[in-house]
């Protein structure tokens, strides 16, 4: 057991933190819409990119920065504690494109598309789940014909997070009828502009339109655009989907202890049966356990990051964490809800805060949904960690 | 950074298990389940060889230097193996005069709590709080009171006692005119009972105050039940994964499948708890008092929890005296109310924390 910072790792430190203080606008205010999120994220991870903080977990050799896993903590942390923004829109491109097209595409798939990815010219989405394909992902239908140089693509995509905005798609589509599940399933990456693709914005839970249905109509891409082999789409988009539980989380976990100092205020300022929701017997419970777990994952967080550094892969702890945490979120953002009292019947500026904690409560819904729902975490942890027998309810195949 | 156990530190928890499973298997715990002064002086003689009472002392104090790290590890399994053995209660007291006691009172003291030829007990309910009084009497201290239920006052011959001096709260020890009443324990496996001090002699230990004696003495409750909390789940698992029913193992049934993957993600969560509040009470860490707290009162909820879904999940068989299930239930329930429940900490993280 060894807490402490190393110098180089505290000299990291006041690199980032001064480098937030030049860039970050000091009335820097979290935009409300989508739109304004959009505009404002644009020209943000520009300027993250070309400082070279966006490909901080990149290797060198790829541009990245090729940064240890506590200095991605670490940076993590200064962004969080300066209510930085968080990557926003190229999230996909910088998280799971980038390191998916890295290990699994050819030299010239490499170098065309892993610098506009890392300079944030071009953004991605992903474009897995369908109506009838989401925890059963293999089931993916969307179908994809050779046709000697070019693949023509039919189908329908759907919850596609930004791909009204995107450039290019990470798709995964069926291009052997005859195969098994899930060895008919190919990785194409298909350019947002061709001809054939509808994208459709979908009003989300929040009211606003950050995903998207995607039509395909005999949508020609080309051959080169197939990521590394034919017929092995499921083993690339389990990459991927490595990628989008791991480290990546991390970002998102530290920024919870905002949400905590968050609620704790609006607790002080909002006066329950006369009293302050922190003097008040049942909120103080609440906010104390909201406390103690949020220590709690920080600590499941250090041990992960412990494992993968003694391993080179987390250990049980990492199949729980993400169990842990967004039940956590939940009950916390429920808290936040409760705390604000009769302002949780309104919305938008109305509500306490701008309505912030209406937002953030629906919006922690999609931790326990999306990147593998909650029960799939559970037959996926009592199946490989526990080693139950398997029953008529499938973990899906290599889904981890 | 390393967030985690040694190697080493794991290499000593899995001979303490070998041990234990060889040296204390159920049918040894059940001698003493239905005496309620009954403990395993055979068990603890053989642990005492072993060192296991002076691992955490220095060795100038007779003991092996070790971390109070490595007494965790101890302490899970020996919950696992739900011992029936004075050990918490002893390495508590014990620690509480090694953090609060003078060179010479620890050189008075310690060897022979080390050695496990002493056994000594904490006399707190919960950490905060004297439970007796204590004045001045002649040149020395006499105390006066009695307390709720005291872990293993059956079994002890010194007593480490938070008493109210007139100013405030810290420990004494009492060793002589200690009237203990046996109580019936929900956990059969340890003795419990009452302690009445009737103008009984005691020593002031030279550290004022209960911190940080008392938060030790979480930290260990909490490490305790982590283990038999991993021995509850462990069983639950091999039990599912052999018990049929509709023609197949009701380990396949989703139900007891999430159940199951619900009781990882407590225990990892508690465990990881534990874990940081065994550390941070060793190096006294600024934020030892919160680690406490968040440990304490999580465990407390979240073991309990999966203790009764432990129970669950073996059906009828778990609702018998014969079945072990209940011992471990015990354990944990009785532990959960040990040194202040989960309400109780959480409000201490709301004074800590300035909620
Ligand atoms: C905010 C948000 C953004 C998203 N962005 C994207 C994106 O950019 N790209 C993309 O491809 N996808 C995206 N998704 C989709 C996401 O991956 C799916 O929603 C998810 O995989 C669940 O699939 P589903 O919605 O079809 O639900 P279903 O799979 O139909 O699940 C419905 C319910 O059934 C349960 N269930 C399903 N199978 C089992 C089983 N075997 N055992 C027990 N219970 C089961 C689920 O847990 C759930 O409670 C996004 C989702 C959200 C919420």
């Amino acid at each position: 057991m060894e807490l402490a910072f190393t110098a180089e790792e505290n000299a990291f430190r006041e690199e980032v933190r001064a480098w937030i203080k030049e860039n970050l606008p000091p009335d820097f205010k979290e935009p409300r819409s989508f739109e304004e999120r959009l505009a404002f994220s644009r020209a943000w991870e520009k300027k993250l990119s070309a400082s070279g903080w966006a490909g901080i977990a990149w290797p060198k050799e790829y541009g990245g920065r090729g940064a240890t896993l506590m200095e991605q903590i670490i940076f993590h942390e200064e962004m969080a504690r300066a209510r930085a923004p968080q990557i926003f829109i190229n999230f996909v491109g910088i998280n799971l494109a980038g390191p998916t097209i890295r290990i699994h595409g050819t030299e010239e798939q490499r170098k065309r598309y892993l610098p506009p990815i890392l300079s944030m010219e071009e953004i991605w989405c992903q474009g897995f789940s369908e109506p009838n394909a989401g925890s059963d992902l293999a089931n993916v239908q969307t179908r994809a014909d050779l046709r000697d140089d070019h693949f023509v693509v039919n189908g329908q995509k759907i919850w596609t997070s930004f791909a009204h905005v995107a450039d290019w798609c990470l798709l995964l589509c069926r291009t052997d009828q005859s195969a098994a599940k899930h060895k008919g399933l190919s990785y194409l990456l298909v350019d947002m502009k061709s001809p054939g693709i509808d994208p459709r914005p979908l009003k989300q839970i929040t009211g606003e339109a950050e995903f998207n249905e995607v039509f395909f109509t005999d949508c020609v891409v080309p051959r080169e655009n197939l990521l590394g082999e034919l017929g092995m789409g499921w083993t690339y988009a389990n990459t991927t989907l490595s990628h989008e539980r791991g480290p990546a989380f991390l970002a998102h976990q530290i920024r919870y202890r905002n949400t905590l100092l968050d609620l704790v205020s609006a607790a002080k300022t909002t006066l329950h049966d006369g009293v302050p929701a922190t003097e008040h017997p049942a909120y103080r419970q609440k906010l104390a356990a909201a406390y103690a777990e949020l220590e709690i994952m920080r600590y499941l967080g250090l041990r992960m990051v412990t494992s993968i550094m003694r391993n080179g892969r987390p250990g049980t702890e990492g199949s729980v964490s993400k169990l842990y945490w967004s039940h956590m979120v939940r009950r916390m953002q429920e808290l936040g809800l409760g705390v604000t009292g009769a302002s949780a019947m309104l919305d938008g500026e109305d509500a306490a805060n701008h309505g912030s904690w209406q937002r953030g409560y629906m919006m922690s819904f999609a931790q326990t949904i999306a990147a593998g729902s909650s029960e799939i975490q559970k037959n996926i942890i009592s199946e490989r960690v526990l080693g139950m027998p398997r029953g008529e309810v499938w973990a899906p195949k290599e889904r981890v | 950074m390393e967030f985690d156990f040694t190697p080493e530190q794991y290499t000593l928890r899995d001979e303490a298990r070998r041990f234990l499973e060889a040296q204390c298997p159920p049918s040894h715990v059940r001698e003493f389940i239905d005496d309620e002064t009954g403990w395993s002086r055979d068990l603890w003689k053989r642990m005492a060889d072993l060192g296991w009472m002076g691992l955490a002392f220095p060795e100038d104090l007779g003991g092996l230097g070790q971390s109070f790290g490595d007494v965790t590890l101890l302490l899970g399994e020996l919950g696992r193996a739900v011992a029936p053995v004075p050990f918490l209660a002893s390495l508590c007291a014990g620690q509480v005069v090694f953090r609060h006691g003078s060179v010479e009172q620890q050189r008075r003291w310690l060897p022979s709590v080390a050695s496990g030829e002493r056994i000594a007990t904490i006399v707190i309910v919960t950490p905060d709080a004297a439970v007796v009084n204590a004045s001045a009497s002649g040149d020395g201290w006499v105390l006066k009171g009695e307390t709720g239920p005291i872990l293993d006052a059956p079994a002890a011959d010194m007593f480490v006692v938070a008493a109210h001096d007139g100013e405030g709260a810290r420990w004494f020890v009492a060793e002589e005119g200690v009237r203990v009443t046996p109580q019936l324990g929900f956990d059969r496996t340890r003795t419990i009972g009452r302690v009445a001090f009737d103008g009984a002699a005691a020593e002031p230990l030279s550290v004022g105050g209960l911190e940080p004696g008392s938060r030790v003495a979480v930290a260990a409750v909490c490490a305790e039940m982590v283990g038999v909390a991993q021995k509850i789940l462990d069983t639950t698992v091999e039990y599912s994964k052999v018990r049929e029913q509709f023609g197949r193992p009701i380990g396949s049934f989703q139900a007891i499948k999430h159940k199951c993957a619900e009781m990882l993600t407590e225990l990892e969560a508690s465990r990881s708890a534990a874990f940081y509040a065994g550390w941070s009470v060793d190096g006294d860490a600024d934020d030892a008092a919160l680690a406490v707290a968040v440990a304490k009162s999580y465990c407390s909820e979240a073991l309990a929890h999966l203790a009764g879904e432990g129970v669950q999940i073996h059906g009828g068989i778990a609702f018998t005296w014969e079945h072990d299930m209940h011992l471990y239930l015990r354990r944990i329930k009785s532990d959960e109310a040990l040194f202040g429940d989960a309400a109780f900490h959480r409000e201490r993280i709301a004074r800590l924390a300035g909620l």
